[in-house]
């Protein structure tokens, strides 16, 4: 599709410049080595073929988050959102679990989705956490807005961080109550839920950079919502 | 008594199963098991359905007459069995004596239960139930909260270790990632539960000393056995049949709190002394033995408490490789249910039919007990207060 640049310079927000993520090493529970590090922009064509089979999966509430998440990721390859970031899991080099979200400003984080894709590791707190971390300790935000879109979430999210409930404060994601995590409660937390070591080592490193590998649909699908899905 | 013998066994894989009710699932296992039995056009006297919580979970009674129903074996009689999550050895016990008595030639004994259908702390408070309705349940105890307080015990009187309990999960989580029937098909490594600086997040604290990975999974599932006289044995099936050579039933005070000490599981040393008398057998003729491993210390304290191990030699038993593959004495080589799931009802009868492949030798040899001949399964009942035990054999 042909692009009018003078046009797309009407639609495209300005974006805020936004420190990078620095890539982290994360040992999960069978011992392998999940790399947590930033996608590029040019990444989320291969994000989307990971995400688009979850979006017919009813369970767990994958569909919405799978559509959700779709819509979020193209609209930042399309410069329709402003100041998103993604932040993606890989195991080997292929990819285990996707969070995303937002700079509102300075001051203030949207987080948007948490997809895991290898379920039963605990890939989605690890994520989770390392969005977080990115908004408190790398972006210097005061303070994150959270919503959950699934019971899993709420547990993780709400319950786990003890987060704070924002009566009346309109969350970009909609409906569901919108919470926060302040720094305060970030640094409360961090001992026992945000974990992971720097640098990582130059051979993971070098294969998670390489290519993100995503398994095909059926495997999606089975890691997700197999019997064996937790 | 008639001796009785095991003459088909069935399993569906556990794990979640949304797409079942109950009762596909308790109908599926049956007919496997009928179908291995040689029975699929042949009656059935009586059937015994083992089930602890369809009348919460599904808002479903009667679980036996609907089964019966659904396999077409009417008019044999049908009995539901519920004892907690022993419900699946008591309902196995049942169906023996009834052959035994040499009332019934023919029984199937299947055991199920759905417990996804809630979540997960749903789930803990329907197993809760079994707790004293008046100084427990009332106050919050559930059974990982029981479980906790008994390692910490077992921990300062025995000298049991954090390794130790590891290398259980380590084990049945290895075996049962080579089980097609286990809910839980995951490796897991020390380093990724407890050395690395990540276990923090992969594996955190349940219920003080345990963590997450000494937890069973919540589960689906269903298991059934086909049960006849061993005199019939023979011309119902080609397989070799396995003999109930003994079994032990045995209760205790329903509270922990009331037992001289709590880090002793009477019950269990009764009902696993009894299935051995019977067998004229002891612990030391057993070749593999399935516990009921609902938490890793079960495993170990149920170990020393059947007469596998002196009390305090358990944990010491598994680190060393005791009880893995090729040790003295394998133990939870179908993954337990740490590994293979935890669907209540379905557990008792799920551990006799791992012990039949066993037995018959059907296994492939990453989990096989080479030349088994003899198997011992322990289905513990609440917090020990209902334990069943089974003696098998395989027939020459």
């Amino acid at each position: 599709m042909a692009v009018d640049m003078d046009l797309e310079a009407v639609l495209r927000a300005p974006a805020i410049d936004m420190p990078p993520y620095p890539a982290k090493m994360i040992t999960l529970a069978n011992g392998k080595k999940m790399v947590v590090r930033q996608a590029a922009i040019n990444d989320v064509p291969t994000l989307l073929k990971a995400v688009k089979p979850t979006i017919e999966i009813d369970r767990d509430y994958y569909d919405i988050v799978g559509a959700r998440l779709y819509a979020e990721l193209l609209g930042w390859y399309k410069h329709r959102v402003r100041n998103e970031y993604c932040l993606v899991g890989q195991v080997d080099g292929y990819l285990v679990g996707i969070v995303n979200g937002r700079m509102v400003d300075h001051d203030i984080g949207m987080s948007y989705h948490t997809l895991a894709i290898d379920r039963g590791l605990r890939v989605g707190s690890h994520l989770f956490a390392s969005k977080m971390e990115y908004h408190i300790e790398y972006l210097k935000q005061k303070e994150v807005w959270i919503v959950a879109e699934s019971p899993i979430g709420f547990r993780r999210w709400m319950i786990e961080y003890g987060l704070i409930k924002q009566d009346g404060v309109q969350h970009e994601l909609g409906g569901a109550g919108s919470y926060k995590l302040t720094e305060k409660l970030y640094f409360d937390s961090k001992p026992r839920l945000v974990t992971g070591t720097r640098p990582v080592p130059d051979k993971e490193l070098r294969i998670a950079m390489a290519e993100i590998k995503v398994a095909d649909e059926t495997a999606i699908r089975e890691k997700i919502c197999g019997v064996k899905g937790r | 008594m008639r001796e009785v013998a095991i003459i088909g066994v069935g399993m569906i894989p556990f794990g979640r199963r949304d797409e079942d009710t109950l009762l596909d699932m308790l109908a599926e296992a049956s007919m496997r098991a009928l179908k291995d039995a040689g029975m699929e056009k042949k009656g059935v006297d009586a059937v015994y359905v083992a089930n602890m919580g369809a009348g919460i979970l599904q808002h479903q009674t009667s679980v036996a007459s609907a089964l019966v129903d659904r396999l077409s074996l009417m008019p044999a009689a049908a009995d539901a069995v519920e004892n907690g999550p022993a419900s699946g050895a008591s309902a196995i016990k049942n169906g023996v004596l009834a052959i035994a008595s040499g009332y019934y030639d023919f029984v199937l004994v299947a055991g199920g239960e759905k417990m996804r259908e809630v979540v997960g702390w749903k789930a803990t408070d329907f197993v809760s139930t079994m707790t004293h309705p008046e100084v427990e349940y009332p106050y919050g105890v559930t059974l990982p909260g029981m479980a906790g307080m008994f390692t910490r015990l077992y921990m300062e009187k025995y000298g049991l270790t954090r390794d130790q309990l590891m290398d259980v999960a380590i084990k049945n989580q290895k075996m049962g990632a080579l089980n097609p029937y286990a809910h839980v098909e995951m490796l897991i490594t020390k380093e990724g539960i407890a050395e690395s600086p990540d276990a923090v997040v992969n594996n955190p604290m349940a219920a003080d000393p345990l963590h997450l990975y000494d937890m069973c999974p919540v589960s689906d599932g269903a298991a059934a056995v086909v049960l006849c006289p061993l005199e019939l044995a023979q011309k119902a099936t080609e397989k070799p049949p396995v003999v109930v050579a003994g079994f032990g039933q045995a209760t205790d005070t329903h509270t922990l709190q009331e037992r001289d000490d709590p880090t002793d599981l009477k019950a269990v040393t009764l009902a696993a002394e009894q299935a051995f008398t019977m067998a004229k057998m002891e612990p030391k003729d057993i070749d593999l033995a399935e516990l009921h491993d609902a938490f890793t210390i079960l495993e170990i304290a149920e170990s020393e408490h059947a007469g596998f191990f002196k009390k305090g030699k358990g944990g010491i038993a598994v680190a060393k490789g005791e009880t893995s593959l090729g040790g003295k004495l394998p133990i939870n080589m179908s993954g337990g249910l740490k590994a293979r799931g935890h669907p209540v009802g379905a557990t008792g009868v799920a551990q006799v039919v791992d012990v039949v492949f066993q037995l018959r030798h059907e296994l492939g040899d990453n989990r096989q007990v080479k030349n088994a001949k003899t198997g011992f399964t322990l289905n513990f009942g609440g917090f020990g207060n209902n334990v069943v035990a089974f003696v098998l054999r395989r027939a020459e």
